[in-house]
């Protein structure tokens, strides 16, 4: 079974737009949307819920003050500025170390579950979709995205699919590494700014550090063609099968505006481009 | 004097929020940016110059000393990451999801636990004219970005006018750069995803008690979904910026768009006084 990740270190390049074309090109897939704290993918895909399940992010201190004796301790040894001067512990900085509940002499700390989040399996017209949401605010995003690929597996095996086509969430941190670790490879896609080229760089650096082979698609591409070109003779240079190129179209918002994937949406002439890299990247699979 | 820290935030990734922090910098002159985009630093591109670094970030991470450990996994036990394994004879120390806590030195029985400090990223610093700019940077392969954005803001703590520009997302890096703001910016793009990730973003800033404004940022590219949320939720729209062309392609060189179309500098600056209102109202 393969595992694809769609990433762009800069966010709104258009990863969802072109993941949710993808999911209606992949034949046999199982859809994972990992961007879990701004999930889009759904608003193209529609999907009916079938299971939910909760998700325990990570473990909160909860204190009782009638054992509390005002030591101190707690404060003194929390690396996280999640207890204030006045030892009350600071629900949104605490990230369950349990640190505190180890250090306080008189046994007032214990840990608690929360509730950090939901993860789904549903069906879409394209085939079974896992995604989540995370409750605004809350951390563990990594976490929950590691939970989300691990249904997405299950679901995978159970069902004979032999595709996971994740759409990945922005940035080069936690949430990102997670969503790429051990998959078949990363697509990338850019856009010809400098601030995407440079971000390109940077979550090209990270998949490289995870041994992860990549591909890269420019997206509005003529919004500068000299930099367009730049990336293509990049992705030479860094031996990075370049996919191919989107000029900059209106039909991406109305496509979206009307709950379509850009393969769905009639007439459009982005629609045959796509469906080449799709072709270009399975070869690269294939390989 | 006028004392104000502003958080220009997004749900969504690359709805502008660089955009709109690094000209409004520009518009007010005498103020200080800091990027807390620290995953993906991209300021710096635009005010284009060079940086000098104050420091690298670094992290606690505990060291074992294998020779005193008995294996007991009383460390493996404690660490609620599972960063650490033990094995009858091994032990197995996992650096990319500690997240430093100290627990594990604290709780060895045999005193084989110690602490040394693996650098995670760094912060660095230009000035340019009356604008202090500072910037972090996380480490390629690194995942933790909270410990870096914390740094950097400390940086700005007292300086009386500071802009941050604030990842995109809902999550910890996000809830950290809005922390100790006054009011927050929610940059967005009138699109489905646009509205979507901004009721997103507008939960966190209403729970965390931010006040707070909307910028539609390539205004007349979709439909009115963002508009008529606005206007249902009470919510004030500070600024437009224009789906043009012209703007696409200067942020593509890396140029701040009022350096070019300078008609904007004066509506970026009305923005400045509207939201400063709206931040001494509270929310």
């Amino acid at each position: 079974m393969m595992e694809i990740t769609v990433i762009s270190g800069k966010g709104g390049t258009g990863k969802t737009t072109l993941a949710a074309a993808f999911a209606s090109l992949a034949q046999n897939a199982v859809l994972a949307d990992c961007d879990v704290d701004a999930a889009d993918l759904h608003l193209i895909l529609d999907p009916h819920v079938e299971e939910r399940r909760d998700f325990l992010g990570l473990k909160l201190a909860i204190k009782d003050e009638d054992k509390c004796n005002d030591c101190g301790r707690c404060l003194e040894h929390c690396r996280f500025s999640a207890i204030n001067e006045d030892f009350e512990i600071i629900r949104d900085s605490c990230e369950g170390c349990a640190v505190c509940q180890l250090v306080c002499p008189e046994d007032a700390i214990s840990m608690i579950d929360r509730l950090s989040g939901e993860a789904f399996i549903s069906s879409t017209r394209f085939g079974p979709m896992v995604h989540a949401s995370l409750i605004a605010g809350e951390e563990a995003s990594g976490k929950l995205v590691a939970m989300v690929r691990e249904m997405a597996r299950k679901v995978a095996k159970n069902g004979e699919k032999d595709l996971i086509l994740i759409d990945g969430p922005p940035g080069i941190g936690c949430p990102v590494i997670a969503a790429i670790s051990g998959v078949s490879m990363v697509l990338v896609v850019t856009e010809p700014t400098l601030s995407g080229m440079h971000d390109l760089e940077r979550v090209l650096g990270v998949a490289e550090h995870f041994g992860i082979p990549s591909a890269v698609i420019v997206n509005k591409a003529d919004i500068n063609e000299d930099n367009t070109n730049k990336i293509r003779t990049y992705c030479s240079e860094r031996d990075v099968p370049f996919l191919g190129q989107l000029p900059y179209h209106d039909s991406a918002t109305e496509s979206m505006i009307k709950g379509q994937t850009l393969i769905e949406h009639a007439d459009n002439p982005l629609a045959p481009i796509i469906k080449d890299m799709w072709n270009k990247m399975e070869e690269i699979l294939s390989e | 004097m006028i004392t104000m820290k502003i958080a220009v935030a997004s749900g969504k990734g690359g709805t502008g929020k660089t955009t709109v922090a690094v000209n409004l910098a520009l518009s007010l002159k005498k103020c200080t940016l800091v990027d807390c985009d620290v995953e993906e630093p991209n300021c710096a591109i635009f005010l284009n110059t060079d940086m000098q670094k104050l420091e690298d970030v670094r992290l606690p991470v505990p060291v074992f000393d294998l020779d005193r450990c008995t294996y007991c996994g009383k460390c493996a036990d404690f660490c609620m990451y599972n960063a650490i394994a033990v094995f009858p004879e091994k032990l197995l120390f996992f650096q990319d999801i500690c997240h430093s806590c100290g627990g594990c030195a604290i709780l060895c029985p045999e005193d084989a636990v110690s602490e040394t400090t693996r650098k995670i990223g760094e912060i660095d610093h230009a000035r340019l004219g009356e604008l202090d700019f500072y910037q972090g940077k996380l480490e390629i392969g690194e995942p933790l970005a909270v410990p870096i954005i914390r740094r950097v803001k400390e940086y700005a703590k007292d300086h009386p006018v500071v802009i941050y520009d604030a990842p995109p997302g809902t999550a910890c890096p996000v809830i950290d750069t809005l922390k100790d703001t006054d009011i927050a910016l929610l940059v967005t793009e009138p699109t489905p995803f646009g509205l979507h990730d901004l009721k997103l973003a507008v939960d966190v800033v209403r729970k965390m008690n931010i006040p707070f404004g909307v910028i539609i940022n390539r205004d007349g590219v979709g439909d009115d979904g963002v508009e008529r949320y606005c206007e249902e939720a009470g919510i004030e729209i500070v600024m437009r910026i224009p789906h043009d062309r012209r703007i696409a392609e200067l942020y593509s060189k890396g140029i701040p768009f009022i350096l070019e179309l300078q008609e904007y500098r004066e509506i970026m600056l009305q923005a400045y006084w509207r939201i400063y209102r709206m931040a001494e109202a509270g929310p």
